[in-house]
């Protein structure tokens, strides 16, 4: 099953196994990590999924939607980094994936 | 509300010709009998076209999921064309703001003041929203009846406002006197019966507001509103007409809503006393009750789009020019997404799914503020126990727009 370091705000760290196909948000919230809001539910409607990607991570993500790349835009403190956890899916290939939050979701 | 009303109500929902429904008519609003009304339309006809009512024909979406569809598709659905709101001014007669605009000045707009909303500012304002909190629940009477809407809804909310626009905190009722102008519609018999008299009042809001520009725009930037606006590039040429609108946008959104989801929540509670007991019983619930208050009150019932093009919703045939409101009212009552979704849960399970702050780039700029101010204004209820006693029914204010309150006994024990 693959995992994810979820990192929050302050700096502690979580470590969760996830089911291929879930997508990063809903693995937040599943396992009350802290940090991720995912208001409308996964529909990439809202923006308070918003997460930083590790860099050395950042390509096997894929690229953001339009509708992501909209939302981010009215996100506060977005970065290169920056996408919605509601729209990574996770699978083998993403086993070990880092994500940070930021300070809100907003 | 009586319960003869409330019955007369849905016995005329259920047997009224289904195209002869029309649910904008505010004083369904106003004596809280439109439900049966958006319970049928969902259930019958979720997408629904109204050909003839007060402010002329219109689509009603009626269901969450339509909603959403409409509401994050704003290629088609342009907030722009016809403004946001279900009556029509004249494109002269308007007063442009940024969420009655489309992309891309709508983006650079929003950019411009949604800092002062992010949660860096918010980590600053919680203290001093919790000691204003505090000395206003202390400053209630006890013993007698007072207006929990003007004494608590209004006062936080205005006093919360003036902060944001760093505005002479004495004079701040002057916001909440806006306000309510801005949202009125109209009517014979109202204080306010003619649209000229709206607008000379605005007027006075302009001419106060272009004097707190004239004095900020000539000082180094600062973090407040008015500054903001006076100093960003994207809002600094505006004219008078367009400041006004921004303006009012502001003061709506940051006094009329939350104004209204705090006079609600006590409301929901006094009428939920298991639910009120458990929140006492684990103070932990305060962040999901607060966004079950918000779904359930739902302070704007609408948001209205203008189709730029022909397009279909909920199977229907939508056409270019077309006024579409999206009744956020009825799709937080919609079965299909919302489990039990008329009655008030505090614990429910996903409380944050909900359509009171709308979706996509015109989602509420101040929903954490929003969210904060009544979390806390909980906490401190809660910390004293406060045992705030609702002696009679709301008032409600004659809007299909504002779902609000204009008064709600409450009495405190001596």
């Amino acid at each position: 099953m693959p995992r994810i370091h979820f990192v929050e705000f302050g700096g502690r760290e979580h470590l969760i196994d996830v089911p291929a196909g879930t997508s990063v948000m809903q693995a937040a919230i599943d396992n009350h990590v802290p940090g991720i809001d995912g208001d409308c539910g996964g529909e990439c409607a809202c923006g308070t999924c918003h997460v930083y990607v590790d860099p050395t991570w950042l390509p096997k993500t894929g690229t953001r939607t339009t509708s992501e790349d909209e939302l981010l835009n009215f996100a506060a403190a977005t970065q290169e980094s920056s996408r919605l956890a509601c729209q990574i899916r996770m699978d083998d290939t993403l086993d070990g994936l880092r994500v940070r939050m930021p300070e809100g979701q907003h | 509300m009586s319960t003869l009303s409330r019955v007369q109500a849905r016995e005329e929902a259920l047997s009224i010709p289904l195209d002869r429904i029309d649910v904008s008519n505010p004083k369904r609003f106003q004596d809280d009998t439109v439900w049966p009304f958006f319970e049928r339309l969902r259930r019958e006809e979720p997408v629904h076209y109204c050909s003839d009512s007060m402010f002329g024909p219109y689509w009603s979406v009626t269901k969450y999921r339509d909603i959403m569809a409409v509401d994050t598709n704003h290629n088609v659905f342009s907030s722009e064309a016809g403004g946001i709101v279900i009556f029509d001014r004249k494109v002269g007669e308007r007063y442009p703001n940024f969420i009655a605009m489309d992309p891309p000045k709508h983006d650079e707009q929003r950019k411009t003041v949604s800092p002062i909303v992010a949660p860096a500012n918010l980590a600053n304002l919680e203290g001093l929203i919790r000691s204003r909190v505090c000395a206003i629940l202390d400053s209630l009477p006890r013993g007698e009846t007072f207006n929990w809407v003007e004494q608590v809804s209004i006062e936080l909310t205005t006093q919360m406002l003036a902060t944001l626009f760093d505005f002479p905190f004495e004079e701040r009722r002057l916001l909440t006197y806006w306000s309510d102008v801005a949202t009125t519609f109209p009517q014979p018999g109202q204080p306010i019966d003619t649209w000229e008299k709206r607008d000379a009042i605005l007027a006075e809001c302009l001419a106060y507001f272009t004097g707190l520009w004239n004095e900020r725009i000539n000082k180094a930037p600062g973090y407040d509103l008015i500054s903001m606006l006076a100093h960003s590039p994207s809002t600094r040429n505006m004219g008078p007409r367009e400041f006004l609108g921004n303006l009012i946008l502001l003061i709506v959104g940051g006094n009329d809503t939350t104004r209204n989801s705090i006079t609600g929540g006590l409301w929901f509670m006094s009428q939920n006393r298991d639910q009120l007991q458990k929140l006492r019983g684990c103070p932990a619930l305060i962040p999901g009750a607060v966004s079950e208050i918000i779904r359930y009150q739902t302070p704007l019932a609408h948001m209205r789009r203008t189709a730029l093009r022909d397009a279909t919703v909920g199977g229907k045939q939508i056409k270019a020019g077309d006024k579409v409101i999206m009744w956020y009212i009825s799709g937080n009552r919609d079965s299909e997404v919302i489990e039990s979704p008329d009655s008030f849960i505090i614990d429910r399970k996903n409380p944050r799914q909900h359509l009171s702050f709308g979706f996509g780039i015109h989602r509420c700029v101040g929903n954490r503020l929003a969210e904060l101010q009544l979390r806390i204004l909980w906490e401190e209820m809660l910390e004293r126990r406060l045992d705030l006693e609702v002696v009679g029914d709301p008032e409600r204010v004659p809007s299909n727009f504002v779902h609000g309150y204009s008064a709600l006994p409450v009495r405190i024990a001596a």
